[in-house]
C-alpha cells in the first residue's frame, strides 16, 4: 500500500475512560490504514472496544492518544464526512422517513442544491435502499429492517467520505439480515464507499469485506490480526456457501475468535 | 284432518327463500341483542361505577352534614348547595337584565336630549353592577391562564437550558428547589408591594389586583414545568444527540428539531401539574389580593356570614373542582395532539 492511496489512517490510537476505580484503558495502540473504496469489518468479542474505535473515527469520542487522519487532515470533531449508521437506527420518531433523510440533506446541501434537487436526491437515496414505498411513514409504522434501511439512506445521502456502521444488522432476524446484506452488496457495487463496519457475524464479515480486522479482548484491546478477503465481486451468498476459499476465511476468523481469543465470558464460566 | 289443517295454512305457506330471510332476521336480532348486552355491560362498567360511587358520596355527605351545627346554622347538604347554585345562576341572569335595562334607559335619555338640543353633550356611562358568580368564574379562569402563560414562557426555556447544560442545572437547581415549596401566601405581600411600586399608571389596562394575582400564580406554578422540562431534555436518547452532532446541526435546529419534540411528553406532564397548582394557588391569591374572582367570592361569602354562605361557598368548591378538572382535560387534549407518539397511553 503506497502513501498515495491512503484515505483514512488510524495511528497509535489509545482510549481511556475515567471510572470510579481510576482510568479504564479500553484501546491500546490501534493502527489501521484504509484505501478509498475499501470495505473493512471490525470483529471481536463483546466489550473489546470495536464500538469505541468507530466512535473515535466518527469524532464522537476523543482518543486519549494517537488520532485519525482523513484525506491528509486530522479529524477531532464529528462531521457529515463520516456518516454513522447506528445499531438501533436512531431515526427521529416524530419525522417520516422522507423527513429524516431531509434533515440530513438540508443540513449538508444547503446553498448547494435547489429545493427540487434536494427532493430528487432524498428520493434517490430512499430508492437506493428500496424504501420509496414508505416515504411518508413514521418509524413506528415500519419494520426494524426498514428502519435500518432508512438509517442507511440517511447516511448515504450525506455523501460521506467514510461510512461507519455499528452492527447495522445486529438487531434484525436472520432472513431480514441476509436481505439487508444483499442490499448493501448491491449499493456498495454502485457507490464504492469507504466503509468500516462492526459486526459479530462471521459470515457477514466474510461476505461483505475486503479486509477483516480482528480485535483482541479488552482491556487495552488492539488489532490482533488482519485477514484479506480475496473473493471476486460481485459476491453471491448461495454460490459462496460451497466455495472452499470462502469456508477457509470463515475458519480463519473462527479460529481467531474461539482459539486465540477466547470469549472472556467463557473463561469466567 | 291433516289435509284440512294443511289447506288452512295454504294461504300462508313458507317457501324456502322466506325461511332464509327469517333465519337471517333472527340471527340479526340475536346479534343486536348480544351487542346491546355488551353495550349495556360496558356502559355500566364505564359510567355505572363512578355514578354509584358519587351517589354514595352524596348520601354520606347528606347524612353527616345534618349532624354538624355551626354559628351559621347546620352544614348544608347536597340539596341546599344545589338550591344555592340555582340562586346564583338566577342572580346572574337578573344582573344581566338590569344591565341591558340600564343601557336601554341611557340610550333613550340621550336620544331625548339630542332631540331637544342637537348640540347637547351626551354622557355614556358604564354599568357598574357588582360582578356575579359567573363573572367571577371567568375572571378567575382569565387570571390563571395569564399567570400560567407567563410561567410557561419562563419555565420552558429555563428548563431547556438546565437540561442541555449541566453547569446551568447546577447553578439554578438550588434556587429552584428553594423557591418551589414557597406558599402563595408568602409571595403575595411581596408581589403586592412590588406591583404597587412598579405598575403605576393613571389609566391602567389591568387592575392591580389582577396583576398581583397573576404574578403570584406565575411564581408558584412554574417550578414543575422547569423540573420536568429539564429531565425531559436531559434524558434525550444519546443516539439522537449523536445524529445531531454528526450532522453538525445549528443549535437552533438542534433545539427545534430534536430537543423539543423529544421532550414534549415530559414537558406536558410538567405543564399539567403547573396548571393544576396555578389554579389552586389562584384561589388563595384572589382571597388576599381581592381580585374579583372565585377567591374573592369565597372570602366575601365568609365575611358576609349569612345562613346561605356555607352553601354558596360549597357551590364555589364544586365549581373550582370542575374548572380545574376541565383545564386538565383541555391540556390533555393539547398534549395528545402535539405528541408524536400516538401509541402512548397519555392520561
Amino acid at each position: 500500500m503506497t502513501m498515495k492511496n491512503e484515505h483514512l489512517v488510524i495511528t497509535g490510537m489509545s482510549m481511556e475512560f475515567p471510572t470510579a476505580n481510576g482510568p479504564y484503558k479500553a484501546l491500546e495502540n490501534v493502527d489501521l490504514r484504509m484505501e478509498k473504496g475499501e470495505f473493512v469489518s471490525l470483529i471481536g468479542h463483546s466489550g473489546c472496544g470495536k464500538s469505541t474505535v468507530l466512535n473515535v473515527v466518527a469524532g464522537l469520542y476523543q482518543a486519549t492518544k494517537g488520532g485519525i487522519v482523513l484525506n491528509g487532515k486530522e479529524v477531532n470533531d464529528p462531521g457529515p464526512d463520516r456518516a454513522v449508521v447506528f445499531q438501533n437506527h436512531s431515526l427521529l420518531p416524530w419525522l417520516t422517513t422522507y423527513q429524516n433523510v431531509e434533515l440530513a440533506v438540508k443540513q449538508i446541501f444547503k446553498g448547494r442544491k435547489t429545493k427540487q434537487e434536494m427532493k430528487e436526491w432524498i428520493e434517490h437515496n430512499l430508492e437506493l435502499v428500496h424504501m420509496e414505498h414508505a416515504m411518508h411513514k413514521r418509524p413506528s409504522e415500519i419494520s426494524g429492517g426498514m428502519k435500518q434501511r432508512v438509517g442507511i439512506a440517511r447516511a448515504l445521502a450525506m455523501e460521506p467520505e467514510v461510512l461507519l456502521m455499528d452492527e447495522p444488522f445486529g438487531a434484525l432476524d436472520a432472513l431480514t439480515r441476509a436481505h439487508m446484506q444483499d442490499s448493501l452488496i448491491e449499493i456498495q457495487a454502485r457507490l464504492n464507499n469507504t466503509v468500516i463496519m462492526i459486526t459479530h457475524d462471521v459470515d457477514e464479515a466474510v461476505l461483505l469485506s475486503d479486509r477483516i480486522v480482528m480485535m483482541t479482548n479488552g482491556p487495552a484491546a488492539t488489532v490482533g490480526e488482519i485477514l484479506d478477503i480475496e473473493l471476486p465481486r460481485p459476491r453471491n451468498r448461495v454460490e459462496l456457501a460451497d466455495n472452499e476459499q470462502y469456508n477457509h476465511y470463515r475458519a480463519e476468523v473462527f479460529k481467531f475468535l474461539y482459539e486465540r481469543q477466547r470469549n472472556p465470558a467463557d473463561k469466567v464460566a | 284432518m291433516n289435509t284440512r289443517v294443511a289447506s288452512m295454512f295454504n294461504g300462508f305457506k313458507l317457501n324456502k327463500s322466506d325461511f332464509n330471510a327469517l333465519s337471517k332476521l333472527t340471527s340479526l336480532m340475536t346479534h343486536i341483542k348480544h351487542n346491546w348486552d355488551d353495550y349495556i355491560r360496558s356502559t355500566m362498567r364505564v359510567a355505572g361505577v363512578p355514578i354509584a360511587a358519587f351517589l354514595v358520596f352524596l348520601g354520606f355527605w347528606a347524612a353527616s352534614a345534618s349532624q354538624i351545627e355551626t354559628s351559621l346554622g347546620v352544614v348544608p347538604g347536597p340539596s341546599a348547595v344545589w338550591k344555592q347554585f340555582t340562586v346564583l345562576i338566577s342572580e346572574h341572569n337578573e344582573e344581566r337584565e338590569k344591565e341591558v335595562g340600564f343601557y336601554q334607559r341611557q340610550e333613550k335619555r340621550n336620544a331625548k336630549k339630542l332631540a331637544k338640543n342637537p348640540d347637547a353633550k351626551v354622557k355614556i356611562r358604564q354599568y357598574t353592577g357588582k360582578p356575579t358568580f359567573i363573572d367571577q368564574v371567568f375572571t378567575s379562569i382569565g387570571t390563571v391562564l395569564i399567570g400560567f402563560a407567563f410561567a410557561s414562557i419562563i419555565a420552558i426555556p429555563v428548563g431547556i437550558l438546565c437540561g442541555l447544560s449541566t453547569t446551568m442545572y447546577r447553578a439554578l437547581n438550588p434556587l429552584i428547589q428553594i423557591f418551589k415549596p414557597v406558599s402563595p401566601l408568602a409571595w403575595l405581600p411581596i408581589v403586592t408591594m412590588i406591583v404597587s411600586a412598579l405598575y403605576v399608571s393613571d389609566d391602567p389596562m389591568f387592575a392591580k389586583s389582577f396583576v398581583t394575582s397573576a404574578i403570584t400564580v406565575t411564581l408558584c406554578c412554574m417550578w414543575p414545568t422547569i423540573i420536568n422540562t429539564t429531565v425531559g431534555v436531559a434524558s434525550i436518547d444519546k443516539d439522537l444527540v449523536n445524529v445531531s452532532r454528526v450532522l453538525r446541526l445549528h443549535w437552533a435546529t438542534h433545539i427545534f428539531k430534536i430537543v423539543l419534540p423529544s421532550s414534549v411528553p415530559m414537558m406536558f406532564a410538567g405543564l399539567r401539574v403547573s396548571l393544576g397548582i396555578g389554579w389552586m394557588v389562584l384561589i388563595a391569591a384572589e382571597m388576599l389580593a381581592q381580585n374579583p374572582g372565585l377567591g374573592k367570592f369565597v372570602w366575601d361569602e365568609f365575611q358576609n356570614g349569612s345562613s346561605n354562605s356555607l352553601a354558596r361557598i360549597m357551590v364555589a368548591v364544586f365549581v373550582i373542582g370542575l374548572v380545574g378538572f376541565a383545564l386538565d382535560r383541555i391540556m390533555l387534549l393539547i398534549q395528545r395532539s402535539v405528541s408524536w407518539d400516538k401509541t402512548a397511553d397519555i392520561r
